[in-house]
């Protein structure tokens, strides 16, 4: 297994870009799980063990919503194009477009690297700073 | 468009990416509260109130056989930091230069940095904060004029914790004061007393500016509540010819629901 995770040496990256990393993996290992179970009860005849792996996967579908919701928290402008995009109705393409066009308007989505503290870019990319927690970190 | 109005400065995106980088280097070694309680949010400007799930006392209802009670929140402070920069200085910043003069921002930066520590910490009376300190039930620690014995304060507080039913991990909130002394001292022996210290709480050891002597805490969860609506933003207020007018700011609310979870180390009187 290693340290895949990481497309740079982990080294030379900063902690918090190395939290951010791991959240992304767990997040890419949630998704694949929810693919996984959605095929499996698509060809499984017993109802038990339906049962057993619907249960399953509604903790995928926890884990997945909470990986994503730390990264939106910690990453503005991804942030600000998933609001326009998540629990629309209408056009997905069409809000994604919207969103993106919205997010990249104004100083904050202009500036070059913008992103989060966590993600190791520049400090502001829509409402805030993206300080946040800064749980543990001490002397 | 938000309300902190950037859109309106005249600003370049390059010049605003050197303003938050600057301010947020110059918040974050001594945003201590975040590095030691429970963080929550942020959950958006529009946030106004955090929920108590209380209600108050008294019946306010004028029709009989009805009964009206009013639901008690806890309002979130508004904190606003302002400053100027010169639009000299911006244009340098534009054309390259290294050494762009942010002071005033600097100054504001930690002005914002001690009052959210000063009032988690301690408290903030006419804001309605009651900090840590001033909700502890334990009578605080005297530490010795010269700093010696710290070690023990810090093992007493920790044994007053342990004594309460509160476990750790724990970690320790330092006023300037205690921070300096705790890192430049080596005890009998020649032991660093900051390495003693760790070993003591099993935490982290934050440097607090803002606030007075140290504070020793439980760091298990669920004792201390910071809740932020907007999370430290930079925006603008107005400009001339000459410097334009931005502010550093935030709102949150913040609640003790363990008031045991934290003994405090004070310096002694008379100093």
């Amino acid at each position: 297994m290693g340290f895949d995770q990481y497309h740079e040496p982990p080294e030379e990256l900063p902690e918090q870009t190395r939290t951010f990393a791991r959240l992304c993996a767990s997040l890419t290992e949630e998704a694949e799980a929810i693919g996984w179970y959605e095929q499996r009860l698509a060809v499984e005849r017993d109802p038990e063990a339906v049962a057993v792996m619907s249960d399953a996967v509604g903790e995928e579908y926890k884990h997945f919503s909470m990986d994503l919701e730390f990264l939106l928290r910690r990453t503005p402008k991804w942030r600000e194009i998933a609001q326009g995009v998540l629990f629309q109705e209408g056009d997905i393409v069409e809000h994604g477009e919207e969103a993106e066009a919205e997010a990249d308007e104004g100083p904050e989505g202009d500036a070059p690297g913008a992103g989060s503290r966590a993600a190791g870019g520049a400090a502001s990319a829509g409402e805030s700073l993206g300080i946040g927690s800064l749980r543990g970190e001490g002397l | 468009m938000s309300h902190l109005l950037r859109e309106h400065a005249p600003i370049t995106a390059e010049g605003w990416k050197r303003i938050d980088e600057e301010a947020q280097a110059r918040l974050l070694p001594g945003l201590a509260a975040r590095r030691l309680i429970d963080f929550s949010g942020p959950h958006g400007w529009e946030r106004s109130a955090t929920n108590l799930g209380r209600v108050e006392d008294a019946d306010v209802s004028e029709l009989k056989g009805v009964e009206a009670n009013r639901r008690v929140v806890l309002p979130l402070l508004e904190l606003r930091s302002r400053f100027q920069i010169s639009r000299a200085e911006l244009r340098a910043g534009d054309r390259g230069a290294e050494d762009v003069d942010f002071a005033d921002l600097d100054v504001a930066a930690q002005r914002i940095v001690e009052a959210e520590n000063e009032a988690v910490f301690h408290s903030w009376q006419k804001a309605g904060v009651a900090g840590i300190a001033s909700s502890s039930p334990h009578p605080p620690i005297v530490r010795k004029k010269s700093f010696e014995d710290y070690s023990g304060c810090v093992a007493r507080a920790v044994e007053l914790l342990l004594r309460s039913g509160i476990a750790g991990p724990y970690g320790v909130a330092l006023g300037g004061e205690d921070y300096t002394s705790v890192v430049e001292t080596a005890e009998h022996g020649g032991y660093p007393l900051l390495e003693h210290l760790r070993q003591i709480v099993k935490g982290p050891l934050v440097w607090a500016p803002g606030v007075k002597g140290a504070i020793v805490l439980s760091m298990r969860g669920g004792d201390f509540a910071f809740e932020s609506g907007q999370d430290l933003s930079v925006g603008y207020e107005a400009h001339d010819a000459e410097t334009v007018s931005l502010y550093i700011e935030e709102s949150y609310s913040f609640r003790v629901l363990t008031p045991e979870a934290a003994v405090a180390i004070v310096a002694p009187k008379g100093r």
